[in-house]
């Protein structure tokens, strides 16, 4: 396997001949698309349900190109582990940076008439 | 291309041959536009030194103002008057021109000094060489990275000479000021500052990926020398923490040459008149995106220092370094962290108490592996036999200095106290003292350490240590008072030196002003003067020495001078074309240094065992 | 020394050096990228209740570029495997589709950008405001001077407010005309730019940005379809791995785009 005459370099067959996986994933991307467009014209009530929604559709479109389409899903530890670092950092930047910034995140100055 | 490709021929180490082997690429190919990593770190190393003089420079015209208000300044007044004009009125600096100085002084030495110096030329040279690989993973990316570093600093140095004047709002440009100054020079320093860190993330992928792909087979994790394990932590740092600063940069950019209102709120007034913007903006959110990164960068600049100063101490103790493991995790642990302590630098913009204590928490935590760094490296110490030469100097003086600096950021770490030194000289004293006495001695004791792998001479010890006592004192010298003028209420960035605070206290005799600053507190500015420009007289034998010591310092007679333990002492000096003739193995790790049973006191990594 | 772990990868890590490259160069894109959707929100949250915009964009304009930059995906993928299969041809033919649909994605966001640039907010000397995109500007017209006229197909409304969410079951019904208004009665006149509105602002530099990258993207993809297919002869391993290493830049590009889109189009 190591040899770099082989064919495939580092790749089992298996993953090379998933074609159909990946006609599979474009299938899906393509539906969830439809789906996330048709749910924003939902009147759900308040309008974090429908933030929720497109975000969550977003996610899990984001998790088939990044798993499949990007091979995500069969990497080894090395890159899970600078890619789950980025997660938090990034999760600390905008997490922090908006309480910070929130109303319970800064004094409230009261005006004495 | 050619140079990995090439294959060394076998068996061959002396540089003679090589010379005459068939693919001489001449002299552009070789010193300017060369992939390979050690041209590519002198290259750093020089222009990052010149950057460094440069702001020194920059820093002695602002002492004499702040000392002598509108006194024309000797020599270089008259000059500075021609070239800019009205900047710099009868060869006194404007306001101005004194606020542009100090927002450069602050950027070059930061971005275009001792992070090119510390990050990118140091690891550039040494890496692939304590690895044992034959060059950094991306050669070619590697060219580019410096690349965009000259594009970068010419940008900053250019806009000295635009309308305007180059920025002026600090070095850590704030808005709703940044944009709205009237100046081009804002656009210059943001443009400048997106090819200076598109170069460090460069850099940054490039020495990640050879730590983690290109270690010579037996060279496991724990067997990388500890300055390696530094450069690694202060990689991720790069990566993850420049882009926020960058999307921040650009955004400041639209601000300014697009008139959004990212930054602006609204409501903003400019010269007394409603803004012609559509507001909406927040100047906290600059703030947050510019700290984010700021934070990190501060240990970018000090965990390099600390890796250069394990290898000396190890090599000059002849002794293990106490604690590897603390080392290794302790410097784990401060990368991590540095992400989530950066509102610690916000504290007086109205932040509410939880979120405070939350960052004050991280805070000192933080503080906790630093230490631990800095024990380990005393307590190497104990009952060794140390040799004192001039890279033992700076790495031992290196130790206390440093420990000053950032003890002394203890009470700006607590937003109590912080909230009384924060924008005083306090701070201008507390940061100077981890980078200056700090992070350059170290950056010294690499220079004089290695210097001799670079050039296969040994650089002249006397003037070594000219220029090591008198760094040492005068730094002191300089950055001591300023403890006090910050304690007594100096504040930062005032282009006369605090004299209208001072005329307070003074026209009122006897009178306790608060605010005012005592006529003690003002005069400490002419002592620092002085040791300002002494310290600039003690380089002047370091800079003849560097270039004399090329061709005429005493040539070493082996790959080995120092007798080290560390692959990139293992090969010859300067090493070859692809570092190692045949790839190293390492049987064993970093710092053997007076192993019992061996003949001699140190056993380099890749000596196979007997 | 032969240069290691170039095409064949290191066996611990299970990569060769330019994928985890491209992996280290994409988790800072991660961080750019977030910095930027974070400044969205921060700047939604913080807006004065009501005058966050809705509805601004064309959503089904914008589910077409979604569909095309996802279409570029699954052919990026298979221009890949077609490499690893040593499927010269097929290589050819899907990366050449790849580079077509980048094109077309800048085309299309062109189209919008200019809409913007073409569509006025109109401040009346009554305190009211027209809103609309641009027909034409009688040849006399001049603001400062306030003579000629201005032609908008558009609507007029007495606040501010009403413009901003047009995704409101009312705003279906608003009735588009051609309207004349002399330049007498214009207090002031400003296109969508990206200074017209914080969601202008960041609406045009993510998109700006990410336009930026599908431009660098297809240029890299362009130049190994092209000039660079050459090591396709010499060493293909490689070669192969270069379009891996140009796909996973690609992939990246359609993923911020996965989140842009409805961020920006549809909430």
């Amino acid at each position: 396997m190591n040899n770099s005459m082989t064919m495939n370099g580092g790749h089992s067959p298996e993953e090379v001949h998933s074609v159909r996986g990946y006609i599979f994933v474009f299938i899906a991307l393509l539906a969830g698309t439809i789906l996330t467009v048709w749910a924003s014209f939902i009147q759900f009530g308040s309008r974090e349900i429908n933030i929720a929604v497109a975000l969550t559709i977003a996610c899990v479109k984001a998790f088939l190109v990044a798993g499949y389409f990007m091979h995500l899903i069969s990497e080894r530890k090395m890159i899970y582990l600078v890619l789950g670092f980025t997660a938090l950092f990034f999760a600390g930047l905008m997490g922090l940076t908006i309480w910070s910034t929130s109303p319970e995140g800064m004094v409230h100055i009261q005006h004495v008439p | 291309m050619s140079a990995y490709l090439n294959k060394f021929p076998p068996q061959r180490d002396d540089d003679h041959a090589h010379e005459h082997s068939h693919h001489d690429p001449g002299f552009w190919r070789t010193w300017i536009f060369s992939p390979d990593h050690k041209v590519i770190g002198i290259q750093y190393g020089l222009t990052s030194l010149c950057f460094m003089l440069f702001g020194f420079f920059l820093m002695l015209l602002m002492r004499w103002q702040i000392s002598k208000p509108g006194v024309p300044i000797p020599v270089f007044g008259p000059l500075l008057e021609k070239a800019l004009g009205s900047a710099a009125p009868h060869g006194a600096l404007s306001p101005d021109l004194y606020n542009s100085f100090g927002a450069m002084h602050g950027t070059i030495m930061v971005f275009l000094a001792v992070v090119p110096l510390a990050f990118v030329a140091f690891s550039n040279f040494v890496i692939p060489l304590q690895i044992g690989a034959p060059d950094m993973a991306f050669p070619r990316l590697n060219m580019a990275s410096y690349q965009a570093f000259v594009i970068g600093g010419v940008i900053m140095l250019t806009s000295f000479f635009i309308p305007g004047g180059a920025a002026q709002a600090g070095w850590t440009s704030y808005s709703p000021l940044a944009t709205m100054i009237p100046t081009d020079g804002q656009i210059f320093w943001l443009v400048g500052m997106v090819f200076i860190i598109t170069s460090g993330l460069l850099s940054a992928v490039n020495f990640i990926a050879t730590i983690i792909q290109l270690r010579a087979p037996g060279m496991t994790w724990m067997r990388l020398p500890f300055f390696c394990w530094a450069q690694f932590v202060t990689s991720f740092l790069i990566l993850l923490a420049f882009p926020p600063l960058e999307a921040a940069a650009v955004m400041q950019l639209m601000d300014k040459v697009a008139h959004t209102s990212f930054f602006l709120p609204t409501g903003l007034a400019v010269g007394g008149q409603l803004a012609n913007v559509s507001g909406g903006g927040s100047p906290l959110l600059w703030q947050h995106l510019f700290w984010f990164l700021g934070h990190p960068e501060v240990y970018v600049l000090i965990l390099p220092a600390m890796g250069i100063a394990c290898e000396i101490i190890a090599n000059n103790t002849r002794k293990p370094i106490w604690g590897y493991k603390s080392l290794v995790y302790s410097a784990l642990a401060i990368g991590f962290l540095s992400f989530l302590v950066w509102a610690h630098h916000m504290y007086l913009t109205g932040m509410g108490t939880k979120v405070a204590v939350f960052f004050q928490t991280t805070t000192m935590i933080i503080s906790i592996p630093s230490v631990i760094i800095l024990t380990c490296f005393l307590i190497s110490l104990w009952g060794s036999s140390i040799r004192f030469n001039t890279p033992m100097l700076f790495a031992l003086a290196f130790l206390p200095m440093f420990g000053l600096g950032g003890l002394t950021g203890l009470p700006l770490g607590f937003n109590i106290s912080d909230v009384h030194l924060h924008d005083t000289y306090y701070i201008i004293a507390h940061f100077h003292y981890v980078v200056a006495p700090g992070t350059i001695f170290a950056l010294f004791a690499g220079i004089y350490y290695w210097f001799p792998k670079m050039t296969g001479r040994m650089m002249n010890e006397f003037w070594g240590r000219v220029h090591f006592w008198g760094s040492l004192i005068f730094m002191n010298v300089i950055f001591m008072p300023m403890f006090a003028q910050g304690m007594a209420g100096m504040l930062r960035r005032m282009a006369d030196g605090g004299a209208n605070y001072s005329a307070a206290v003074n026209s009122k005799a006897g009178a306790d002003v608060i605010g005012g600053l005592s006529n003690n507190i003002m005069e400490l500015h002419t002592w620092i003067l002085w040791g300002a420009c002494v310290l600039g007289l003690v380089q002047i034998p370091f800079i003849i020495n560097f270039f004399w010591s090329i061709q005429h310092g005493k040539k070493v007679d082996s790959g080995n001078p120092w007798n080290a333990t560390t692959l990139d002492w293992q090969t010859a000096t300067p090493p070859p074309h692809t570092n190692f003739p045949v790839a190293p193995r390492v049987y064993r790790g970093p710092y053997e240094y007076s192993v019992p049973g061996h003949d001699t006191d140190f056993t380099p990594q890749n000596e196979p065992p007997k | 020394m032969d240069f290691p772990y170039i095409v064949e990868p290191r066996r611990d890590t299970g990569l060769y050096n330019a994928k985890l490259g491209i992996w280290l160069f994409l988790a800072s894109e991660v961080m750019l990228f977030g910095a930027l959707f974070s400044a969205y929100v921060l700047l939604r949250v913080g807006a004065e209740p009501g005058m966050w915009p809705h509805g601004w964009l064309n959503v089904y304009i914008g589910t077409a570029n979604t569909i095309v930059l996802i279409t570029s995906s699954i052919t990026t993928v298979m221009a890949w495997v077609s490499c690893k299969l040593r499927q010269y041809g097929r290589f050819k033919f899907f990366h050449a589709l790849t580079i077509l649909l980048a094109m077309t994605f800048v085309c299309i966001k062109s189209y919008e950008y200019h809409d913007k640039f073409m569509h006025y907010e109109i401040t009346l000397a009554n305190g009211k405001f027209a809103d609309g995109h641009l027909i034409e500007r009688s040849k006399d017209f001049d603001l400062a001077r306030q003579t000629g006229s201005v032609t908008i197909h558009g609507h007029e409304v007495d606040q501010e407010v009403e413009l901003m969410d047009m995704q409101r079951p009312e705003a279906r019904h608003i009735q588009l005309e051609e309207i004349t208004i002399p330049a007498t009665e214009i207090k002031k006149m400003e296109r969508y730019g990206p200074w017209h509105h914080t969601y202008l602002a960041i609406y045009f530099t993510l998109t700006g940005l990410h336009a930026f990258h599908v431009i660098c993207g297809a240029v890299v993809i362009g130049f190994l379809w092209g000039p660079g297919s050459k090591m396709w002869h010499t060493d293909p391993e490689r070669f192969t791995n270069r379009i891996e290493v140009s796909g996973l830049f690609w992939h990246f590009v359609d993923l911020v785009w996965i989140f842009l889109f409805p961020v920006l189009y549809l909430l």
